[in-house]
């Protein structure tokens, strides 16, 4: 089968007349039908509803009305994003078979730009998890060896987008669950600056962390989506302000930059080919003018205990809807218990071992006599962390570095919780902050005769997504890393 | 990994914990939980080696504050797309068990 077109690509055919919506969603349908098995990526694929979306599109475009400017541009959605009238299950027991009362902002601004939201890609259980193997459903599978994770907790979304099922989806990142699986799937996954993309109609996990983003084959891509996707929303009151830039139109600027890399994130426990990766950058990237300096992230070490009782604080309030009562599963209890009973045996029931284990260490830390010790001192820390970016970003424009550590590794490698929280060393620094991270293919890691991608990560201050976007289009054009394809 | 002491974490601890999230455990199921409790938690005691005397917790990153609408009132779900998805109903109104006269702390 030929390399699926790019989202751009599709929808210029589709505006142009050459291929109908529903041509490219009959093409992608027969690519996952044909293709999902290798990876079990989709959890559900709809093609009624993508039909009808579709048929939108043709019939806008026969009546000679703009279909916009993702017109025919087949997307697939994380499991924990929802949309009027499918289910959403987070990849939990608890909300099997639900089914979503109302629409979530950014696919409602993805359907009125003419997309085709074609089904749902797994996801790790309430998007706990780098490997996608903690959802309730199954596990995803690597394109690049399918008896390795796909990373996490947007593993599904990775997945779909690097085998070529779809040309785009959307995935979502609390503290690297964009960056982390497009690394380890070889694709480009944006974390946009917080608040740059509503929230609404994304299920909570960390609140003042989470951020919806779009994981593509390219850059420019990237930048289509996030056109449509970014903005101020009234029904998301954390959502930032101020109209968005063009993202497509600042791809091309070209002005001299300075790029720091951080001296923590060239670890030596970091896989040779990331060193490679970063070196291939910087040539490229001095060749056209920048400037590079070593810069220092000294809280690097401190991020992952930050994180993890920020995040989990926030989990463990935002889970505590899930009780059984409104919406979800609702255990059977035994004559003469209580509806405490019902909440507990609900929610021990239905939650599964990596959630469970979140949800206690964040009502462990919120609680009497605990908080000082962890909660507030997370906070402070954050702070810190938080403070430490904006110093760094005095001495330049953007950051380089590894995404991960290491490529991919085998499904059930990695059994003990805290090893695989490790695994986001370099990408939670970006939620923790608030500030725009994004992972670009960077090359190839070969692991025991296996090749894997290996992704390079750029951070830039609060709301620098143009910068981002700029840089990484221009490291793109001039490695063709993106180009190469599982099975190619 | 770290130096510092894993924190102790005692199997009550952890059923107390487990009794204010709400979550019913079997025991073997807490006693895992407790033990990576333990680990994580030894982790997290790495942030006792920062001097963070007077910094001002950061709970939003920049500090940023919510956006603040004028108060217009627009049409919410209506009843029958809520009872839709509730797991058990009676008439217009979603069914739970009895809540009054069981357990004091079940109101």
């Amino acid at each position: 089968m030929t390399t699926l077109p790019g989202v751009i690509e599709i929808a210029e055919s589709v505006k142009g007349g050459k291929v109908t919506a529903n041509q490219a969603l009959a093409d992608c349908l027969q690519r996952i039908d044909s293709g999902d098995a290798d990876t079990n990526a989709f959890l559900r694929v709809e093609p009624d509803v993508a039909r009808q979306q579709a048929q939108a599109v043709d019939d806008a475009i026969a009546a000679g009305k703009d279909p916009g400017p993702l017109a025919g541009v087949p997307i697939a959605i994380k499991d924990n994003i929802v949309m009027a009238g499918r289910q959403t299950s987070c990849g939990s027991r608890i909300l099997e078979g639900y089914t979503s009362p109302y629409e979530s902002t950014a696919t409602e601004r993805l359907l009125a730009a003419g997309a085709v939201l074609v089904g749902t890609v797994r996801c790790d259980e309430f998007a706990m998890g780098s490997s996608t193997e903690h959802c309730a459903f199954g596990h995803v599978g690597n394109p690049w060896a399918t008896d390795r994770v796909p990373g996490g907790s947007s593993g599904g979304s990775a997945a779909a987008v690097a085998q070529g099922l779809v040309p785009a989806a959307l995935g979502s990142d609390t503290g690297g669950s964009i960056r982390q699986p497009a690394a380890l799937c070889g694709v480009t996954g944006l974390k946009p600056s917080y608040g740059r993309v509503s929230r609404w109609g994304l299920v909570a996990f960390g609140s003042s962390l989470d951020c919806i983003g779009p994981i593509t084959r390219n850059v420019a891509d990237t930048a289509a989506i996030m056109n449509v996707i970014a903005g101020p929303d009234r029904r998301d009151s954390t959502s930032v302000d101020t109209d968005p830039p063009d993202y497509l139109a600042g791809l091309e600027e070209d002005k001299p930059l300075v790029i720091g890399i951080p001296r923590q994130h060239r670890h030596e426990g970091n896989h040779p080919a990331t060193e490679a990766a970063m070196e291939e950058a910087r040539g490229i990237m001095e060749s056209r003018g920048a400037t590079f300096v070593d810069v220092d992230l000294e809280m690097t070490d401190h991020g992952i205990a930050t994180y993890y009782v920020v995040a989990t604080a926030e989990a463990s309030s935002n889970l505590a809807r899930f009780d059984g009562i409104r919406y979800g599963r609702r255990a059977t209890i035994e004559p003469g218990e209580s509806l405490e009973d019902l909440y507990a045996r609900s929610r021990g029931e239905g939650f599964g071992p990596e959630v469970r284990r979140r949800i206690m260490l964040g009502t462990y830390v919120l609680s009497a006599g605990y908080y000082d010790a962890y909660y507030k001192k997370a906070l402070q820390a954050r702070r810190v962390i938080h403070d430490e970016f904006t110093k760094v970003f005095e001495q330049c424009d953007v950051l380089l570095g590894p995404t991960t550590a290491e490529p991919a590794f085998g499904i059930g490698e990695i059994a003990d919780p805290l090893t695989m929280y490790l695994c986001d060393r370099y990408t939670v620094g970006a939620n923790i902050a608030g500030i725009p991270a994004i992972s670009i293919p960077g090359g190839f890691a070969d692991v025991e005769g296996t090749k894997l991608p290996v992704g390079l990560q750029l951070q830039a201050p609060f709301l620098g997504e143009s910068t981002l976007l700029r840089i990484a289009h221009q490291l793109q054009k001039a490695t063709g890393h993106h180009l190469c394809s599982p099975g190619h | 990994m770290t130096d510092s002491t894993p924190t102790a974490l005692t199997l009550d601890e952890a059923r107390h914990v487990a009794k204010l999230a709400r979550l019913k455990l079997s025991e073997a199921e807490l006693e895992a939980c407790r033990h990576d409790l333990v680990a994580i938690l030894g982790h997290v005691a790495t942030l006792g080696e920062l001097d963070l005397k007077g910094v001002e917790p950061m709970a939003h990153p920049g500090d940023r504050t919510n956006r603040i609408d004028p108060d217009e009132p627009e049409a919410s779900m209506t009843t029958q797309e809520v009872l839709a998805i509730a797991p058990a109903t009676e008439g217009p109104f979603i069914a739970v068990p009895k809540v009054l006269g069981g357990d004091e702390g079940s109101a």
